[in-house]
């Protein structure tokens, strides 16, 4: 991808990864640049770097994950931090211990930088005021997914030239999805056109004033991007009837090799794991121009790229 | 210059600079064995971001006019290597590394434009290590102003310049400069040993 503009930063004029709402284009230029190179580290026979030896990075996963976590491990082992991992079965949050005194204990290991994933958005909002750590949201709740949001732009960036102008269609439960809402941010950020589609159901009132276009047309969807990016339907909340049945969302809503056929340069993704028949079709999973794997690749370096820019001086507090 | 330099001496003037870039490229082909046809698969410059990559393709295109050998040329980062990188406060940008070809087995000669403590050239050679397992790494320098901090020496030198606390180097090219030579400043802020002020 050509740079967009000059105005790319020299250094993340931010503490924490929150979500993206306060990280501007060229911030997320910056991390775009530096995940491309730490991408070349992972194509390279020796995958690994001592550029943040002696940091120490706390995963904290309150809710299940796994390419998430497995991504953020390895992002901080390729770059030579070390790392604790935390989740909530077989912890003491199970006996009843608060987020707070949990953070409080992990930071008492002195750890430089915690990734959270939590079920309560805010969560990494509210350590990041109670503790010093550096915090990198790793999805909190219904709000952001931003590392999710930042691979997904990055793995589009090698297909395309420029955001601008570029239309991208998000479709599924956009009221539940994270990562939904970060890539909003991260999109329109950039100057690409979002549209989001879903069954009324799962489309949330007053997302217009988020800067994106609405449809319950996959059609209309499709006819007017060049990226789609179908989201997971969350199994489990079939009980709660946002829609009659699974077979009927992937009539409606899934995106079947007919489409792949009648939109000959659209690219599909998907930020995973893929429900095969519901969100797509068997053939589009396995479609070429299906990039899901890519988006798995890139996961990795955006992740490196956030934790170097983010990772503490260990002279800062002298300094500040 | 950067803002607050105070210009001392005009080291090496455009001409010199070019003179120097003839000469040093007359050394690097004594390395490679007169005799030997096969020189462009045996040897790569690297250069180092941002200066010595031009210097380095520089050299090349020298070597090329003169004597028909078209060295490889690669572009060398440093930053996810530097020591003193979590020392300060923010984070070094990370530039573009890109090795055109496979260094196992290849005579290296690394350029940069200024060595001082020799943290950048030690920060370098581990780069080297990970991409590959040279034959030989030789470091070439347009100017070693001394004081290194560790045991590392150079073997092509255009000019050794003895200098005090507080002083700088200042190599600047064409392609990214608004100016070409070399310059003695005096500036007020602490530098480490960095690509750009060394």
């Amino acid at each position: 991808m050509a740079p967009d503009a000059p105005d790319t930063p020299s250094s993340l004029p931010h503490r924490h990864l929150l979500d993206l709402s306060a990280y501007s284009a060229g911030d997320i230029r910056l991390i775009l640049d530096t995940a491309r190179e730490f991408r070349s580290v992972l194509d390279r026979p020796i995958k690994k770097v001592p550029t943040l030896q002696g940091t120490t990075v706390a995963n904290m996963f309150f809710e299940p994950s796994t390419r998430t976590k497995l991504s953020f491990g390895l992002a901080a082992g390729r770059l030579s931090a070390e790392t604790i991992s935390f989740s909530k079965s077989g912890s003491s949050v199970k006996k009843g211990e608060t987020l707070r005194d949990t953070a409080e204990n992990i930071l008492a290991m002195k750890c430089d930088m915690v990734v959270i994933r939590h079920s309560s958005p805010g969560a990494p909002h509210y350590l990041s005021r109670v503790t010093d750590a550096v915090l990198v949201n790793a999805g909190d709740g219904a709000h952001a997914h931003p590392t999710q949001a930042l691979l997904d732009v990055l793995t589009m960036s090698e297909h395309i030239d420029t955001f601008k102008g570029l239309h991208v269609s998000i479709i599924g439960d956009i009221t539940h999805s994270r990562v939904a809402r970060s890539n909003i941010q991260a999109l329109t950020t950039l100057g690409a056109e979002v549209t989001v589609c879903g069954p009324r159901t799962m489309i949330p009132p007053g997302i217009e004033h988020l800067g994106v276009h609405v449809t319950h047309r996959l059609e209309d969807a499709l006819d007017r991007s060049d990226i789609v990016m179908a989201l997971r339907i969350q199994l489990e909340r079939q009980d709660e009837g946002l829609f009659p049945s699974l077979r009927e969302y992937h009539d409606r809503f899934g995106i079947m090799g007919d489409h792949m056929d009648e939109h000959p340069d659209l690219l599909v993704m998907h930020p995973g794991p893929v429900n095969r028949g519901v969100e797509l079709a068997h053939d589009v999973v396995d479609h070429e121009r299906a990039i899901i794997l890519s988006q798995v690749t890139n996961g990795v370096a955006v992740r490196m790229a956030v934790l170097y820019l983010l990772a503490p001086g260990r002279s800062a507090g002298l300094d500040a | 210059m950067e803002p607050d330099d105070r210009i001392k001496a005009q080291l090496m003037a455009e001409r010199d600079l070019g003179r120097t870039l003839d000469r040093m490229a007359q050394q690097i082909l004594e390395l490679t064995d007169p005799d030997a046809d096969n020189a462009a698969d045996a040897f790569a410059l690297v250069g180092m971001q941002t200066r010595g990559v031009h210097l380095a393709r520089r050299l090349a295109a020298r070597i090329r006019e003169g004597d028909d050998v078209d060295l490889p040329v690669g572009v060398l980062d440093v930053t996810m290597y530097r020591d003193d990188v979590r020392l300060r406060l923010n984070q070094p940008q990370i530039r573009e590394t890109h090795i055109p070809v496979d260094l196992t087995g290849r005579h290296v000669v690394l350029v940069d434009d200024v060595v001082y403590t020799g943290r950048t050239a030690r920060a370098a050679l581990d780069a080297l290590m990970d991409l590959g397992r040279p034959a030989s790494i030789r470091f070439l320098v347009i100017v070693d102003r001394g004081h290194r901090e560790l045991p590392i020496s150079t073997d092509i030198v255009g000019r050794r310049v003895p200098t005090l606390p507080g002083e700088e180097v200042r190599v600047r090219v064409r392609e990214v400069d608004d100016r070409e030579g070399v310059w003695l400043v005096e500036t007020p802020r602490p530098r480490g040993d960095d690509a750009d002020s060394a």
